[in-house]
């Protein structure tokens, strides 16, 4: 097809339309690039993070690249020109003060390395590259542990730039010069707490669903006045701190707190068999359940509203039994409201951390509680950022299921 | 069909009362009787109280204050499900969730039907409508009018004995409408059902039932059969609720031989048919004429009769009828019909004429 003026029409429309297109991506560009700041670069390089392993082979060059005619499994120490190389990358190295990081960044891997490289560090400094070989028996000396054969394979298997490493601590392995291995069975704990949120999520999911469908439903049906003072005691939690529900939690269900103390004086408890419900799990579901109880009762509430009361009236006038008729048509129609509360307060609930922090104990901890232990504490950024990739692809691969099996389209907020 | 006795009634209503707020009443006192195979339609404006009514005999609301019987018997503490009564809503009510088979076959597993009994059913039901090939279709993939019949279909495949249906046709296009009107009743007469129509559309209401009872204010203004409706309405309202009308207003100057002369506020001097209780003399009265009623032409004109001057206003050609807006005694929107027919003049605006009519087609109601 031609236009008026002989040019193809496609060509024609394109330019017609490229105008209106560039407009309509200037006005949305700075929401553009904020998303792209504020969201995909983080996530871009937190999924980067957690393979990138510079550090080793930009520290130590010389020295990696002489380990590479070193087999680990040998269980012979290398030669004097590892020692060499080493003793030359050491001295640059410390010059800049980069040889502590190294240490830490190796005592992942290994306990005592943080500590080997900063003691030896000093000494290291005093050794002349160029004179003073040969090189192995004073860096022996200096400290036994580099006459170790396991302190050069570790060097030498975390020496890759990209490693799967963090990726196989995340999941209770380590790397190691004979391939991917278990961990000892007292460091396994990471994959332990991976089930434990999962499965704490699912039950405050469901303990969300169980309290708030009812309540929605009442919303839902109740006279506009009364329900929408109902809707103000739902939004309530939202105009109060985090931090303070949940330390009220705290004061509602410790040893000598107000239920337990209720209990006691009822006589359901002896006094001295208090009830212990906090920090441990049930704590935990119980503050987070409270907490996000509204993300399941307002997708509920807004698809319940939707529902035409004619439907119910419809299948009593067809001789449903109130049970039937909310059975058989008003639940089914309820559903995407479900699947839509449940999504949003499953994916909250398994990234949750200040809840399980505060009230979860030793036994109520979400793995997020394990992320920012190590991005705070022990500086591990690179199996936090594994942690983290394995959380997004959790949820990714549960969305994807969901809609598999309820279908995505179901859901609704509205 | 028009005169129940209580001996064959089957719906009844007695002295019923409703208010919602305890402090209206939005039915104020119903009384209607009906027999078993009847069509009444419940005609009336938006707002008059007939949702109400239908909600009342289905069981959704209680009534306030009466006796709502069905085959004799009470149901004011009888719910819903048990009532066994066909409903068609104004938006269908069919269920997104199950397809039209599901929907139809739903009031047959509630009653435990078996489920080749069931398939035999829903089957004769769809085909009933005419849509039979849509039994695997979900609501939301039909139109508007074959919605219409699905619901229709639910409502009687369960084969109630009576049959509300509240402003079905209203969300369709008038063509279909005038089909489904027609379906509607055909089938409502063929299977000797009850049925309980509500509307706001006169047209509708005349051309489906055996009787009409005409809403306002709480109240039944009128019930009787649509010619009698029509041609013999009991008061202004249904007067000018029901087709178009015209309206003269004066005072009764007095009543001779069943006729009362009315003098119209601008003196003039007509003969009416004193219609309403209040028409006595000395009393205002509003006088009503029918458009098609009205007579120009001399030489068709009783002798006689008294007659009005009248200034022609407007004259809109239609097709098959002339309508004509004069001015008569005040009233600029006075209104005239007449066949399109070869011997009949085309009025001009401007033009002065004399109308009249027979005094039994000019009824004196209430002011
Ligand atoms: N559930 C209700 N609560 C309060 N008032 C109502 C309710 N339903 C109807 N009404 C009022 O009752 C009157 C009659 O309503 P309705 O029976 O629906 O009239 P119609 O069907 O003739 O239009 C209206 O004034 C309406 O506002
Ligand atoms: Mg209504």
């Amino acid at each position: 097809m031609l236009a008026a003026d002989g040019t193809p029409l496609k060509k024609s429309l394109a330019r017609a339309l490229r105008l209106q297109k560039m407009r309509a991506l200037a006005l949305i560009a700075p929401l553009l690039i904020f998303v792209l700041v504020s969201f995909i670069i983080p996530i871009g390089s937190m999924l980067f993070r957690s393979v990138e392993n510079g550090m080793v082979a930009e520290t130590l060059p010389l020295t990696v690249a002489e380990l590479k005619n070193w087999d680990a499994e040998s269980n012979e120490l290398p030669d004097e020109a590892v020692y060499a190389a080493f003793v030359a990358d050491m001295v640059v190295a410390i010059a800049n003060k980069e040889h502590t990081r190294l240490g830490t960044r190796l005592n992942y891997e290994k306990t005592g390395m943080s500590s080997l490289f900063r003691k030896s560090g000093r000494k290291i400094k005093n050794l002349d590259p160029a004179t003073d070989a040969p090189f192995k028996d004073k860096v022996i000396d200096i400290d036994k542990k580099f006459g170790d054969v396991e302190t050069w394979a570790v060097i030498k298997t975390h020496s890759v730039k990209i490693t799967n490493g963090y990726f196989l601590n995340a999941v209770d392995m380590q790397r190691t010069p004979e391939g991917a291995l278990a961990q000892p069975e007292d460091k396994r704990i990471l994959i332990r707490l991976f089930q434990r949120t999962l499965i704490m999520s699912l039950i405050i999911t469901g303990s969300c669903i169980l309290l708030g469908y009812p309540v929605a439903w009442l919303l839902a049906n109740l006279q506009a006045r009364t329900a929408n003072i109902l809707m103000i005691l739902v939004l309530l939690p939202f105009w109060t701190s985090l931090l303070v529900r949940t330390s009220a939690w705290k004061v509602m269900l410790q040893q000598q707190g107000v239920i337990n103390d209720v209990l006691v004086w009822i006589g359901l408890v002896a006094d001295d068999a208090r009830l212990v419900m906090i920090n441990n799990q049930f704590g935990t579901i119980v503050a987070m359940t409270h907490i996000l109880l509204p993300f399941m009762i307002l997708p509920m509430y807004s698809v319940m509203q939707t529902i035409n009361p004619s439907y119910l009236r419809a299948a009593k006038s067809m001789g449903a039994t109130n049970w039937t008729a909310f059975w058989r048509v008003y639940f089914p129609l309820s559903v995407p409201g479900i699947g839509a509360g449940s999504i949003l307060v499953f994916i909250l609930s398994i990234g949750y951390y200040i809840t399980p922090e505060i009230v979860g104990g030793t036994k109520g901890v979400f793995i997020s509680n394990r992320i920012a232990y190590h991005i705070s504490s022990s500086l591990n950024w690179g199996l936090a950022a594994a942690l983290g990739s394995i959380l997004l692809a959790v949820v990714l691969i549960l969305y994807w299921a969901y809609d598999k099996i309820v279908g995505i389209d179901n859901v609704k907020l509205g | 069909m028009a005169d129940a006795t209580a001996s064959d009634a089957f719906v009844e209503f007695e002295r019923v009362q409703k208010s919602y707020d305890g402090e209206t009443l939005v039915v104020k006192d119903l009384n209607l009787t009906m027999p078993r195979g009847e069509f009444l339609t419940m005609l009336g404006p938006s707002g008059s109280g007939k949702t109400t009514c239908l909600m009342m005999l289905a069981g959704f609301e209680t009534a306030t204050h009466g006796d709502i019987r069905l085959g004799g018997t009470s149901i004011n503490n009888i719910p819903p499900h048990k009532r066994g009564i066909g409903m068609v809503f104004q938006n269908y009510a069919l269920f997104p969730h199950m397809t039209i088979a599901e929907n139809l076959s739903f009031p047959l597993e509630v009653r435990r039907i078996g489920r080749s009994d069931r398939e035999a059913k829903v089957k004769r039901a769809l085909d009933m409508v005419e849509m039979g090939a849509f039994g695997g279709r979900r609501p939301a993939q039909l139109s508007g009018g074959q919605q219409q019949r699905i619901a229709l279909a639910r409502a009687l495949v369960f084969e109630p004995e009576l049959v509300l249906m509240d402003e079905p046709l209203g969300a369709l296009d008038k063509q279909l409408r005038e089909k489904m009107q027609f379906e509607i009743t055909n089938l409502a007469h063929e299977l000797g059902i009850t049925t309980v129509y509500v509307t706001h559309d006169q047209t509708e209401a005349l051309t489906m039932s055996d009787r009409v009872a005409v809403f306002d204010d709480g109240r039944i203004q009128q019930l009787d059969p649509p010619d009698t409706l029509y041609e013999e309405p009991k008061n202004s309202f249904v007067a000018q609720f029901i087709g178009e009308n015209n309206t003269l207003e004066g005072m009764v100057k007095e009543i001779n031989n069943g006729l009362a002369l009315v003098q119209l506020d601008d003196g003039e001097l007509i003969d009416c048919q004193p219609v309403h209780e209040s028409v006595k003399p000395g009393a205002r009265t509003r006088v009503s004429i029918r458009p098609e009623r009205v007579e120009y032409n001399k030489d068709r004109l009783k002798e006689g009769v008294h007659t009005l001057k009248a200034e022609v206003k407007e004259f809109i050609y239609m097709g098959d009828i002339f309508r004509t807006r004069l001015s008569v005694a005040g009233n600029d929107e006075f209104i005239i019909k007449t066949r399109n027919a070869p011997d009949v003049d085309r009025l001009k605006p401007g033009q002065q004429i004399e109308i009249g009519w027979l005094p039994e087609d000019c009824r004196a109601l209430d002011a």
